[in-house]
């Protein structure tokens, strides 16, 4: 099962990193959205899957699945949720203010680089 | 801290309050208020005579860094000493030639004397210090003085130009000699060049000798503008002429031989530093009289002659390092070479001193320094005439003057390098005599070009700006006191010969002594008819044909095409430097972020990949795998094909649907993996999240049709598999290499215990690990001002 993860988590970052280095902002911003899916897919993966139940003590179980990655995970989710909606408004205001959204325009010019 | 300490430091104290008297006393010429300072110190320096004469030698400590081994030692011994007394008693005639050379009322003087000054202290620093870093840091203090001294007149580039050129060569070779002495820290385990000859059997013996042996030359060439580093010297002559006089000719550039004669006991021993150091002055000797014929401009020509006369005493302090192999004082042939070179070091400074002063004077007078302009000055300037005469017939090697008698010892010092039976110079030690014959010549010819040019021939009014007159008297002090010490020392050399040669060369080659043993130096006037002789001699005959026929073979100088000078190379390095940078630059700082990216991922990815391969860590370990499932198994298909299609996706929508496709089958996944506190979160955020992008599919213009170039998409496509590849390799390794379990237990044991709630993931964010949740929230929050800032804060158009 782990195995198979990885591979999707790397499908994920594959597919980010090919939008990252793409001339739209929209598609950067995607990309950076997949990227942090593979990136908590592999943290759940990383913890051990399917080793006991839910990490809720009612349960009475013998093992419990850890609940320190998903500790993690719910921090990062957050955490990445404010980064995405920060560009997303960047993004718009970028264009609003530039009039494109294309990265190869959105250079500066010649006198200060 | 001694007394000796305070009058190193004395120049830099004086130096502070410099600016005061400038500002307080306009009336009065603030060189004054620096002259007595150099006086004193040469009269404080005379009472060292007699003891360093008798072979004692003073030290004082004084802690600086004592941890890391650096004091502030000062020593002073007959080379210290021989030094101290130049610097000082130069220093003060210069200063006083400065006072009547610049003008009060249109330079900048408070500059100037506080440069001087920095310049002065520094110098004496360098000959005083004991302690090598101390004497590394004073080094630098002196490169950095003259620049600034060279940059005097900074609003002509020429000065800026030539600053800027000494300070690259001078400093470049300071470095390389601070990594020397740190090499020589390494071996000998001390700074102090006293305690380094103690442990010499240690030194000698190490594989780190001949490195450092090359990059502590490398410092001393640089600094005494040996060839092919002499480059800089000729451009220094921009600065003002007491400076030229000063540094360029007594002091600074002698820095070099002062470190080359303080190393030697450490050195010399070395056959290597016998052929650099040898070889590399008598080329430096011969390359600078040769050049110095052509040129035009006074100070020109003597830059180059101190180029060549620096040469000669690194060539006499080279083949003198031969004495030490021979390893005995009586019958040792060889000592004459380090007598030579001390004489002579002091007899330069005399005349080449004095010459300075002449030109400057010329130039004060008649408005050019270019002898094609002068001529016939003799019955103007009678004064001045005489000074150049007793200068350059010094120079030249004439009796009666002093000149002549150091230039008959380096020939002796030449001569007997055919005799050894070392490092096989029966077969080329020839060269020696014959390059310091032909240098000599040469020598002799510019030098008459100084005077006849100047003062005899035809007087040409019309070309000159001012109309000449004698010098004031006080210009002339200086270059009297220096020519009248030419002619003293040509008459009474020994004079010198036991109160200060002596116990410089016991510096040099302290090895030679026995416990108590003194060196013997005097010197003759008349040695007999012998080699030297029928050398001087021709000297004078081949050198006065050649002057009278200068112009009809002056022309093998532009035999020499221009592109293949030193300058040149010099310049189009430093040119090609800053082109080549400059396309480096420009070849990765495209400023497209893209490429950015692309450079960060293939790094990362190249690095890590390899670390895998060339470390052997890819570890497939399947014994401890979950089971697949059908569910995992269809929600991965989904998650894929939902990947995909965002970058196949023409349409905005469509790419911001399968991002969501993509982050709720996550929230599934979560729930298949037993986390539902992360199933929720992971909901409601792609929910958020998909309605904010939706934003912006509103706001945003359509995408963009792919990039046409193939080879493009290509390069971001293997990238992207690159990085894929990765962090599946990564990830697969990672899970099968398990070292410890996990530290999970303690939180299940104590989540109810001792924190008192049964959702462990809860009680881990708010109890056990509440920090992280702080600061994410205030992510969140700064996130959310962020937003509201760019929204609200707008700059109105007319503000930008």
């Amino acid at each position: 099962m782990e195995i198979l993860m990885s591979i999707v988590a790397g499908i994920l970052v594959t597919a980010a990193v090919y939008l990252m280095l793409s001339r739209s902002i929209l598609r950067i911003i995607i990309g950076t959205g997949l990227l942090s899916h593979g990136a908590h897919l592999l943290l759940l993966t990383m913890g051990g899957l399917k080793r006991g139940t839910v990490p809720l003590l009612g349960e009475d179980a013998s093992s419990y699945t850890d609940p320190l990655p998903q500790a993690l995970i719910l921090t990062a989710i957050v955490i990445s949720f404010a980064i995405t909606s920060f560009f997303l408004v960047l993004a718009y205001r970028a264009y609003q203010e530039l009039g494109t959204d294309d990265m190869d325009k959105l250079r500066g010019n010649e006198n200060n680089d | 801290m001694s007394l000796l300490h305070l009058v190193i430091l004395s120049p830099f104290i004086l130096a502070i309050f410099i600016p005061l008297f400038y500002k307080s006393f306009r009336n009065i010429h603030t060189g004054w208020f620096v002259l007595p300072l150099p006086i004193i110190l040469f009269a404080y320096f005379t009472q060292f005579f007699t003891g360093v004469s008798s072979g004692n030698a003073y030290f004082y400590s004084f802690n600086w860094i004592p941890s890391l081994g650096i004091n502030f030692d000062v020593y002073v011994d007959g080379l210290g000493l021989l030094f101290a007394l130049l610097i000082t008693g130069i220093g003060s005639l210069v200063v006083l030639y400065s006072i009547y050379y610049l003008s009060k009322t249109k330079e900048a003087l408070h500059s100037f004397y506080v440069y001087l000054l920095l310049f002065m202290g520094a110098m004496l620093g360098v000959v005083l210090s004991d302690n090598l870093i101390v004497l590394y840091s004073f080094w630098e203090l002196t490169s950095l003085s003259s620049f600034l001294l060279i940059g005097y007149w900074y609003e002509r580039e020429k000065s800026r130009y030539g600053a800027q050129k000494s300070m690259l060569i001078t400093v470049s070779g300071g470095l390389a000699m601070l990594a020397g002495v740190v090499l020589l820290y390494l071996m000998g385990g001390t700074f102090s060049v006293r305690e380094l000859i103690a442990n010499l059997d240690i030194i000698t013996a190490s594989e780190l000798f001949i490195p450092a042996l090359i990059l502590i030359l490398f410092g001393a060439f640089t600094k005494s503008a040996q060839f092919p580093f002499h480059i800089w010297l000729p451009d220094a002559m921009e600065a003002p002429t007491p400076v030229s006089a000063y540094l360029h000719s007594a002091t600074m550039v002698k820095a070099g031989i002062y470190l080359l004669a303080r190393l030697s006991p450490i050195f010399a021993d070395h056959v290597v530093w016998f052929v650099l150091v040898s070889s590399v002055g008598i080329v430096t000797l011969f390359w600078g009289s040769f050049s110095a014929v052509k040129q035009t401009d006074l100070k020109g020509i003597l830059a180059f002659s101190t180029i060549s006369q620096l040469g000669l005493i690194t060539s006499l302090i080279g083949v003198g390092s031969a004495a030490l192999y021979y390893d005995f004082l009586d019958d040792n042939i060889y000592i004459v070479a380090i007598t030579a070179a001390v004489f002579h070091l002091i007899n330069h400074a005399t005349f080449k001193g004095s010459l300075f002063m002449v030109v400057g004077i010329i130039d004060h007078e008649t408005g050019t320094r270019d002898i094609r302009k002068l001529g016939g000055l003799m019955s103007l300037m009678p004064i001045t005439f005489t000074l150049a005469l007793i200068g350059c017939f010094s120079m030249a090697g004439l009796p009666p003057f002093n000149g002549f008698l150091s230039k008959e010892m380096f020939f002796t010092g030449m001569v007997n390098v055919t005799k050894m039976d070392i490092y096989n110079l029966e077969t080329w030690g020839l060269l020696f005599p014959v390059l310091a014959w032909i240098a000599s010549v040469f020598t002799f010819v510019y030098s008459m070009v100084i005077v006849f040019k100047t003062f005899t021939g035809k007087y040409q009014p019309e070309k000159l700006e001012k109309k000449p007159h004698e010098a004031p008297i006080g210009m002339l002090i200086s270059p009297i006191i220096l020519a009248s010490l030419v002619v003293i020392f040509g008459l009474f050399p020994n004079l010198l010969s036991h109160s200060i040669i002596e116990p410089a060369m016991a510096s040099i080659a302290p090895r030679l002594l026995g416990p108590g043993e003194q060196f013997y130096v005097h010197i003759y006037h008349w040695h007999g008819f012998n080699t030297e002789l029928f050398m001087t001699l021709g000297v004078i005959g081949v050198g006065i044909l050649l002057f009278l026929t200068l112009q009809k073979w002056s022309s093998i100088y532009n035999v020499f095409p221009k592109e293949l000078t030193l300058n040149n190379f010099y310049d189009k390095g430093i040119v090609g430097i800053d082109r080549s940078s400059n396309k480096l630059m420009k070849l990765f700082m495209t400023g497209f972020i893209r490429d950015y990216l692309v450079i960060i991922f293939a790094f990362f990815g190249a690095l890590m990949l390899s670390t895998l391969f060339i470390k052997d860590g890819f570890v497939a370990d399947f014994s401890d795998t979950a089971p697949i499932g059908v569910y995992e198994v269809i929600l991965s298909i989904v998650m894929v094909i939902g990947a995909a299609t965002t970058l196949f996706a023409r349409s905005r929508l469509t790419a911001i649907i399968s991002l969501g496709v993509v982050g709720y089958t996550l929230s599934l996944f979560f729930v298949l993996f037993r986390a539902p506190d992360l199933a929720l979160t992971q909901l409601v955020v792609e929910t958020v999240s998909v309605a904010l992008f939706l934003l912006c599919f509103y706001y945003l213009p359509e995408l963009k049709k792919k990039s046409k170039r193939l080879k493009f998409r290509l390069t971001n496509l293997i990238i992207a598999v690159m990085a894929g590849t990765t962090v599946t390799l990564f990830g697969i390794s990672a899970n099968s290499t398990r070292l410890f379990d996990s530290i999970s237990e303690f939180f299940i044991e104590a989540s109810y215990k001792e924190a008192g709630g049964k959702n462990m993931v809860n009680v881990i964010l708010a109890d056990f690990r509440g920090f992280d949740t702080m600061f994410e929230v205030v992510v969140l929050g700064i996130a959310a001002f962020g937003v509201y800032a760019m929204i609200r804060l707008r700059i109105r158009g007319n503000d930008r």
